[in-house]
Order: structure tokens, then C-alpha cells, then sequence
């Protein structure tokens, strides 16, 4: 028991210094803020900078919670607040379908319905010719998949906050919405806070649907309409080819690296707020 | 001021119910048109043939190899993970009861690795394979995906595990039961629908992980047939047949899409009713 205790409790240092070691090559010979800041992506002449994709997965990562952030704090106040318990019931399974839908499908599904939407639709009406695969079909498809994940976490905190709060509330002459509002969404705002960094921490590092629709150009984007790249993208799309550049296993290593940094210290964050929920 | 009060509680509930009809349609709309786009493209022989020779030009064959594939890393990880995790989560709530502070250090702990994108596992696991010398394996694969899963099997037993009232265990130790008797005998007996769960819960995980595959498990149109040989796996399939520019492999991938989505949905459906069915080894307090 033990042992296997102490093995999943060694997993992340292992992990680290697992993907250090292999990236170590590439900061040693360059400058972090070289790495971090540069434009220049051109492994075959030996430039890696991972500026465009650090770019493009913040653009994804921040577009997709916009997205989904309104709609979860909405719907999660609609059932616990205003709904009787059935709609809870009925919204449940439909949550864990939404969570339990393999990103690949996801990424086919943007690829059948949000990418034509957007080349279609949504570019002329804001007189953009686009080919549908950008940041913003990546950004819908992504705000999608964590939406069930958010949703979930924040149900859980307006379910947890106890009810003699909300009856305090209401006999002082306050209205269910000035209760809301007021009472149940200042508790509960660290927790949703929580609920959302968590959301963003998934958000950044998924893969495979974002990949199947963002268009995977190496370039900044200028506009939500433009593609781009996103780190994990970087990481899955060239792993075929990356024995034979030298340095550019080392770079992709470095790529994971980072990813497995940000999400390790948003989650740490988050999980501060989340403590602090449960003090009060 | 009441009546602004008034009229914003009107707009937010109007927007409430949008936005809670907006997700069930979006369900809808996904479920729909997976079955849609995969039914007409679905045929008896996709699914009990592997690819043919022309398969990725549109000649004959099926995905058998992948769903074959799937299941076996799918089912391979989940077990690995239930081997190593069930004691993890024992250990947590038997053995270390008392110490109340190294019990919430451990769940935050995995509840930082549980947010580690696949990728990193992915990424991991095939540095380990280049520095070992190891081929794209299922062992391999499957070895990574214990790993990703792993804290998502934990943290779903724990949570389980940690209703277990604590009379159940002073009981147990009454009656002269050591700590494992209790841990193995006792607490699982009483959990065995939560921990159900949990496996149904990480093997929907493993087959729809395509990030940590990709490095590892690597790709074959064989079926699987020894550890030591790559594998293919129904995401990757799905993946691989979409880039293809013929049409008629493209709609293959929505067949496969299909699969791998009717897979997910009798697991989700399977661990809902699971919860009912063991209700009776359950003692109720």
C-alpha cells in the first residue's frame, strides 16, 4: 500500500524532471526569455521560439472562457436557485455525457458543424473570408468540453453553501435575486473562481480537438477569424518527425514542460481559493 | 430601486433558462450528429474486419483492429489502475485516519496531478520509451495510460470511501479485525458500487484519450496480438482517417466516431445503474 502510495506521490516530480532532463539541452543553449518571447520558429535552422504558440494557446484558452463562463454561473444558479430538483436530476447525465465525450469526437464534431458555421455564417456576417478553422472554432469547440467540468464543481458549491444563509437572508426582507446576488454569490465566489481556474488549467492543456480545428499555422494572431497554434498542438502534430532535427525532441520536451508547469500552478492557485471557500 | 431589482431578475432569468436549454441543446445537436454522419457511413464489415490492403485509398476493410485495440489498452490500464489505486485509496482512509493534515496534503496532491493535460503523459511516457530503447507498444501505452488515469481512480475511490462511517470501522476492530481485514474485507464490500464507478469512470478515461496514445501506443492495421507490438486505438483511427483527403475514408471516420461514442454512452449508462444494483451487501446506518 505504501509503496504504491509513495509511486503515485512521486508521479509529478518524476514527470518533471523527466521532461527537464530531456529539454535540458535546448535551455542550456538558449536563453529562457529567447525561448519564451521569440517570434522565430524554425527548427531546421535551429530557432525555436515559442512565442506563436504560447500566443495562440492563451487567445484559445481565454476565448473559451468567455464563452463558457457566463453560461455555467447562469445555469448553475437556475437549478439550485429556481428550478424544482428535477431539472437537476435530468441535467446530470446530461453533464456527464458531455463529459465523458472523447475529445477526438469533439474535434470531428467541430470539424462537421462549428468550422462550416464559421466560414459560412459567422465570417461574412463580420466581412471576414476565413476558412473556419481558427481561433475561434477552436475557442467554441473548447468552451464546450469544459463547460460539464465547470458546471459540475460550481452545482456542487451553491448546493454546499447551507440554507439557514439563504433563509437569514430572505427573513430580513431581501429578494430571492438581492439573496443571490448579494448573499449566496459572495460566498460562493471563491469557489466559482476555483471552479473556473480549474476549467482554464483543462482548457490549456487539451489537445486533440483544438488541434483538429485551430489550423495549425505557426503565426500571431490578429483577430479571432485568423488560425493559430497551441502548444499541446505543437506537441502532437510534430512528434513523428522530431528525431530527426536535432534539438527538436528537446524543444517538443520543452513544450510539454511548460505545459505541465502553468497547469501544475494554476491548480495549486486554485486550490488556495477552494480552501478558502471551505473556511468560511 | 425595487422595480430595477425587478426587471435585472427578470433579464437574468430569461438568460438562466437560455443558457440551461443551451447546453441540453448542444448535447442534442453533438449526439445528433455524430449518429447522423455515422450511421450512414456504418456497415457490418467496419466493424468486424480489419483494413485491407486500399483501406486508407477507400477500399475495403473495417476499424476492428482499432476497436480491438481500445479495448484491450483501455481494459489493461483500467485494471493496472484499479491494482495500484485500491490500496492508495485504502491506505488513505484506514491507515492514515487519524493524521488529518497528511490525508488532505495526499487528495491535494492528486487532485494536482489529476489536472496534468494527457499530452504531458504522453510527452513522458515517450521520453522514458527513447531512453529505455523501447518500441511504440501496447505495454507501453498501457503503461502510460495507468499513469494518467491513475489519479482519477484514486480520487473517485477516495471519495467513496470517505462516507464510509467510522462506527463501521470501530465495529470491525471490536470484533478483532486488523487494519487490512478491515481495509480489503470491510470497506470495499461497503463501497463496492462507488468503486464500480470509479473503473467505469477510468476506463471511459482510457479509451477516449488520444494525447498520451499517440506517442506510445503507436499505430497498426494488425489486431492485437502481443504486448511488445503496437496498437491501434479508436481515436487515433478516427483521427488519422480524417486527415485523409478521400472522402469516402472521411466518412469512415464518422462510423468510427460513431463506436467510440456508443462505447462511452453504454459505460455511462452501465455506471448509473450500477449504483442501484449493489445496494444490497450495503449496511445502512
Amino acid at each position: 500500500m505504501l509503496v504504491s502510495l509513495l509511486l503515485v506521490a512521486a508521479l509529478p516530480f518524476l514527470l518533471f524532471t523527466g521532461l527537464y532532463l530531456k529539454s535540458f539541452l535546448l535551455i542550456h543553449d538558449y536563453h529562457l526569455s529567447d525561448l519564451l518571447f521569440s517570434k522565430e520558429w524554425k527548427p531546421a535552422s535551429g530557432k525555436f521560439g515559442f512565442y506563436p504558440f504560447i500566443i495562440g494557446s492563451i487567445w484559445v484558452t481565454l476565448l473559451a472562457m468567455v464563452i463558457s463562463a457566463p453560461i455555467c454561473m447562469l445555469t448553475a444558479i437556475y437549478v439550485t436557485q429556481y428550478t424544482k430538483k428535477t431539472m437537476l436530476r435530468i441535467l446530470h447525465p446530461a453533464i456527464d455525457i458531455l463529459a465523458g465525450i472523447p475529445s477526438v469526437v469533439y474535434g470531428l464534431w467541430g470539424i462537421l458543424v462549428i468550422v462550416p458555421f464559421i466560414s459560412k455564417y459567422l465570417g461574412p456576417l463580420f466581412g471576414v473570408k476565413t476558412m473556419g478553422y481558427s481561433i475561434l472554432a477552436a475557442a467554441l469547440v473548447l468552451s464546450i468540453m469544459i463547460i460539464p467540468f465547470i458546471l459540475n464543481i460550481i452545482i456542487e458549491i451553491f448546493k454546499s453553501i447551507p440554507i439557514e444563509l439563504k433563509e437569514a437572508s430572505l427573513s430580513l426582507g431581501a429578494t430571492q435575486w438581492e439573496t443571490i446576488k448579494h448573499v449566496l454569490f459572495k460566498k460562493a465566489l471563491p469557489g466559482i473562481i476555483a471552479a473556473h481556474g480549474f476549467g482554464l488549467a483543462r482548457a490549456f492543456g487539451e489537445t486533440m480537438a483544438v488541434m483538429m480545428v485551430v489550423g495549425n499555422v505557426v503565426k500571431l494572431p490578429h483577430g479571432v477569424f485568423d488560425p493559430g497554434y497551441t502548444l499541446p498542438a505543437l506537441i502532437a502534430n510534430n512528434y513523428g518527425e522530431m528525431m530527426s532535427i536535432p534539438r527538436y525532441d528537446a524543444a517538443l520536451m520543452f513544450a510539454a514542460l511548460i505545459l505541465l508547469v502553468v497547469s501544475f500552478f494554476f491548480n495549486l492557485i486554485m486550490h488556495f481559493f477552494i480552501a478558502r471557500y471551505n473556511k468560511y | 430601486m425595487k422595480k430595477a431589482g425587478k426587471t435585472e431578475e427578470k433579464i437574468f432569468k430569461v438568460l438562466m433558462i437560455v443558457s440551461t436549454y443551451f447546453i441540453f441543446a448542444v448535447l442534442a445537436l453533438i449526439i445528433y450528429s455524430i449518429f447522423e454522419k455515422g450511421i450512414r457511413a456504418m456497415s457490418w464489415e467496419m466493424i468486424t474486419q480489419p483494413p485491407s490492403g486500399g483501406y486508407y485509398y477507400g477500399k475495403g476493410g473495417g476499424i476492428l483492429n482499432a476497436i480491438l485495440g481500445s479495448l484491450t489498452l483501455a481494459i489493461g490500464s483500467t485494471v493496472l489502475a484499479f491494482l495500484l489505486g485500491l490500496p492508495v485509496a485504502l491506505f488513505i482512509n484506514v491507515f492514515l485516519i487519524r493524521w488529518k493534515k497528511l490525508v488532505s496534503f495526499i487528495r491535494f496532491l492528486l487532485d494536482l496531478i489529476w489536472g496534468i493535460p494527457s499530452i504531458v503523459y504522453g510527452a513522458f511516457g515517450f521520453t522514458v520509451m527513447v531512453f529505455l530503447g523501447i518500441q511504440t507498444s501496447l505495454l507501453a501505452g498501457i503503461i502510460t495510460v495507468t499513469l494518467f488515469i491513475l489519479p482519477i481512480m484514486i480520487r473517485s475511490m477516495d471519495e467513496i470511501l470517505r462516507t464510509v462511517p467510522i462506527g463501521l470501522m470501530e465495529a470491525s476492530y471490536s470484533l478483532g479485525s486488523n487494519k487490512s481485514e478491515t481495509a480489503f474485507r470491510i470497506f470495499t464490500r461497503q463501497t463496492v458500487s462507488g468503486i464500480v464507478t470509479a473503473l467505469l469512470l477510468s476506463f471511459g478515461r482510457a479509451i477516449g484519450d488520444a494525447a498520451s496514445v499517440l506517442f506510445t501506443a503507436g499505430y497498426t492495421d494488425n489486431l492485437p496480438n502481443s504486448l511488445m507490438e503496437p496498437v491501434a486505438t479508436l481515436p487515433l483511427s478516427i483521427f488519422f482517417q480524417l486527415s485523409s483527403p478521400v472522402p469516402a475514408v472521411q466518412d469512415r471516420a464518422y462510423a468510427s466516431a460513431l463506436v467510440l461514442t456508443l462505447i462511452i454512452l453504454v459505460v455511462s449508462i452501465f455506471s448509473r445503474g450500477v449504483g442501484r444494483r449493489y445496494h444490497k451487501t450495503k449496511i445502512n446506518f
